[in-house]
């Protein structure tokens, strides 16, 4: 029936101990959240006109020529419109950075006219660099940009407690606390990588970290679905060997379907142009982090909790997190 | 149930067939499309501003500045009607809502009262919009409570009626406005080759009006800042300054046709005709002011300020200023469009080219091209080519499912949308990959090859359900806090969610029940 033998990328049958790794995987993940947090205030995020206001102009030559960034920074600097970023991007035809295009960011003075701001931007480009052609033009008012920023922070906590809500309705407390650390943990870390690569972080990215976390849930329903089900099978066996079994029988599918969309983002990080480089990256990465926290963050914490058990006790047992020797 | 379904093969069936009508019209010209018969659906995908190029501005109706502006004109008013009853006012407050009005002779207040009450209209079905009550010896003129409410509602729907004409009589294509929130319009232009002249448009609140040069009083000390009550200074564009009543003798309301003409010395100008009332009072002003300069106000700037030679009854007349008729037919389109009742400040523009755009669409279809292959290449090569064709089979059907919905229900494709549908197919295939772990683990356990397929969908069927429901949710939040381009993304990714659902379980099912059935199979291949 079939011509050529089947991928195998684990064995039939996976027997890793994951909560023997748990601690150390935790604090490893509670360092990095906390260094992600503190990333966010100090550097700090870098805003994208969407969230801060401004106005960002995208400015080309014709391929193969060379845009002399230096001369436009000083050109539109002595407008004395605050903080103007130029940055070279990769030209939108060809997808190659050339050198022939680049991005203009700066801001629109307190009650100027923004019209006019951006066409003596745009004269003062032409001035320092010849003729140029605007392909892309945004301009966002500051009473915007701070209900934008707003509503994308609202969208994000609603998020994590509509998952939090769902889960308790679908499983248990204790699971919808597992899922929600799991969740904030990804979250987090995304905001992380966004901070040291400097992506620029806009209503798009918002929409990707949200993607991140329905599939970051997904990931987690899967895992806990399974745990469920042993639960019930297994009455008797230590709740720590029910997790790893779980784990393990799921295994399989989490690696395939990870490794599935983490190659598909990587074709539209790098195929896809400048606008969509940094929305697919952030996903990628929130797909991995969802991969390892449905493994590390979300079961541990369920063991951390305890839970209950049809019949054998009706109240929850807390299990010790420990390196505890196995028979 | 691992068995030929009938109903699984209708409903599939009718999937495919939904899918390929719904589909069609986006491999067809436009031509073609227009001489498909009307029973058939003709809309193709609807791109986003970001993808087809175009103007996307959010403006906000300045509802202060037309209450402030509409105060002023109700003290205007009473001052006018007061001076014209021949009793003497010593102040005008103005107030949250209306203006106090203290007359020189206390003993006059009933005479005044009578005077402002021939302001207040009463509208068609008996309401009035304004009151004059008498309190203590001074006279309060105001708003009603409902009128002050209705004043920032009313003003953005009429701003929404005036940017339409406008920007339809400049023959741009699909130009949608909408309202957003109390105080917005989004204006979404696709294709609008010029963001500058669109801007030009909806940035100028064109208020004509027609009121007398003040000559009574000193230009040069008003100035210096002594400006009579009642008076303002005006510029024209070149800057030279005028003493201008306040009151508006006629306004821009009035105007019924405003056009491009010449004047006598075959220089540009513009003519335009009043309506009854318009004319009426154009007339009666004249008349009564031979000799005396008016001025023609646009948006606070003089046109020009001619000398009323005699009175002009017809209701008709032109306005002569330094036009080129490029400025003279943007000006009589403004006119004919009507005034703005209040400024339109700009708040958000996205304006995206549309080489750009197209540049766009070809980065997406690539990446798209790029991750299909990918996911296909690595399911045939994890599940075989039977199981691992099988999803490939449902992927495309999720595909052709996708398209066939966005064209129906015309949703716009963003680019951000892209990268949903892209993501879509990854974890479309994880109902696959869920169903067939499933089967591999109870085929392991021993059991035969209809019973580990049987328990292989349903138990994960309620996996895979609870695991879209997440998807949903996520989405239902972007298309509540999201705008344009994520409310695409959330659009692909929930249409994604219930396509993929039906194409990758269906598929499977069907699909496999048929091979159950022509191949009688010892053991499952996957399983090994």
């Amino acid at each position: 029936m079939r011509g050529w033998p089947l991928i195998k990328l684990l064995p039939q049958k996976t027997n890793f101990q994951f909560v023997r790794f748990a601690k150390l995987f935790g604090a490893l993940s509670a360092v990095l959240c906390i260094a992600s947090i503190i990333g966010c205030f100090w550097p700090g995020l870098n805003m994208g006109i969407d969230f801060r206001g401004g106005a960002s102009l995208e400015v080309a030559k014709p391929a193969g020529q060379v845009l002399a960034l230096d001369d436009i920074r000083g050109s539109v600097s002595d407008l004395g419109l605050g903080d103007v970023q130029v940055q070279g991007i990769a030209r939108r035809d060809t997808n190659v950075a050339d050198g022939s295009t680049a991005v203009v960011r700066f801001q629109i003075p307190e009650g100027a006219d923004q019209t006019q701001v951006v066409r003596r931007v745009e004269g003062a480009i032409s001035g320092a660099v010849g003729e140029v052609t605007y392909s892309g033009v945004e301009v966002v008012g500051s009473k915007v940009s701070g209900e934008l920023f707003r509503s994308g922070l609202i969208a994000l906590g609603l998020a994590v407690v509509l998952m939090f809500a769902y889960i308790w309705f679908r499983f248990e407390p204790q699971f919808g606390l597992g899922a929600v650390a799991g969740l904030l943990h990804d979250v987090i870390l995304v905001f992380g990588l966004i901070v040291v690569m400097r992506l620029e972080f806009s209503l798009n990215m918002v929409a990707a970290i949200l993607t991140v976390i329905g599939y970051s849930m997904n990931d987690t329903v899967v895992v806990f679905d399974r745990l469920r089900e042993n639960l019930r099978k297994y009455k008797t066996m230590p709740l720590r060997e029910v997790i790893d079994l779980s784990i393990n029988e799921t295994l399989s599918r989490t690696i395939i379907t990870g490794l599935t969309a983490v190659m598909v983002l990587a074709a539209l990080a790098f195929l896809g142009g400048e606008a969509l480089f940094g929305f697919s990256i952030a996903l990628m990465f929130g797909i991995i982090v969802g991969t390892y926290s449905s493994i590390y963050v979300g079961a541990p914490i369920i063991l951390l909790w305890g839970v209950k058990r049809g019949g054998s006790s009706d109240e929850p047992q807390p299990v010790k997190l420990g390196m505890a020797s196995r028979p | 149930m691992i068995h030929l379904s009938r109903w699984k093969v209708v409903l599939l069936a009718l999937s495919l067939l939904f899918g390929l009508l719904f589909a069609f019209p986006n491999v067809l010209t436009p031509a073609q499309r227009a001489a498909l018969p009307g029973w058939l659906p003709s809309s193709g995908v609807n791109l986003g501003l970001d993808l087809q190029g175009g103007s996307y501005l959010l403006l906000e109706v300045d509802v202060p500045a037309m209450r402030e502006k509409r105060l002023t004109n109700l003290a205007e008013d009473a001052r006018t009607v007061l001076t014209e009853a021949n009793v003497p006012v010593t102040g005008i407050v103005r107030q949250e809502d209306g203006v106090m009005v203290a007359l020189a002779n206390p003993a006059q207040i009933d005479q005044a009262i009578e005077a402002m009450r021939a302001l207040v209209t009463v509208g068609p079905s008996g309401t009035v919009d304004r009151t004059v009550q008498r309190q203590g010896d001074r006279i309060r003129y105001a708003f009603t409570e409902r009128a002050m409410a209705s004043m920032g509602s009313d003003a953005v729907t009429q701003s929404i009626e005036v940017v339409r004409r406008r920007l339809d009589s400049t023959g741009t294509k699909e130009i949608s406005i909408t309202r957003q929130g109390a105080e917005r319009i989004v204006v979404q232009a696709p294709g609008q080759s010029d963001p500058a002249e669109l801007e030009r448009l909806v940035g100028q609140t064109a208020q004509l009006t027609f009121q007398m040069v003040d000559v009574e009083n000193s230009l040069q000390e008003a100035l210096a800042g002594a400006v009579p009550p009642g008076s303002e200074v005006l510029f024209d564009d070149v800057g030279t300054p005028y003493l201008v009543k306040r009151r508006i003798l006629v306004s821009g309301e009035n105007l019924t046709k405003a056009e491009v003409t010449t004047d006598a010395n075959q220089q540009t100008a513009i003519g335009f005709r009043f309506d009854g009332q318009g004319a009426r009072r154009f007339g009666e002003a004249t008349a009564a002011n031979i000799g005396r300069p008016f001025a023609i106000i646009l948006d606070g700037k003089v046109i020009s300020a001619p000398t009323i030679r005699s009175a002009i009854t017809g209701g008709s007349g032109i306005i002569e200023g330094r036009f080129s008729i490029q400025e003279a037919s943007e000006m009589v389109n403004l006119l004919n469009g009507g005034a703005l009742p209040a400024p339109l400040k700009v708040q958000e523009r996205r304006t995206v080219t549309a080489e750009l755009g197209a540049d766009a669409v070809q980065a997406g279809a690539i990446s798209t091209a790029v991750g299909f292959l990918i996911i296909v290449l690595f399911m045939l090569g994890s599940y075989g080519l039977l199981f691992g064709g099988i999803s490939v089979i449902g992927l495309l059907l999720n595909g052709l499912l996708i398209i066939a919905s966005m064209s129906m229900i015309g949703a716009a494709l963003t680019l951000p949308g892209i990268a949903g549908l892209v993501l879509t197919f990854a974890v479309a295939v994880d109902a696959n990959v869920l169903i067939y772990e499933r089967m591999r683990d109870e085929a392991r356990s021993g059991r035969s090859v209809i019973a580990s397929m049987d328990a292989g969908f349903n138990k994960a069927m309620g996996t895979i359900v609870d695991a879209n429901l997440t998807t949903l949710v996520a989405a239902l939040i972007m298309f509540v806090f999201g705008a344009g381009p994520v409310r695409g993304f959330a659009w692909t990714l929930t249409i994604g969610v219930f396509t993929s659902m039906l194409s990758a379980v269906l598929v499977a099912q069907v699909g496999l029940a048929l091979w159950l059935k022509v191949a009688k199979p010892k053991k499952l291949p996957i399983a090994e």
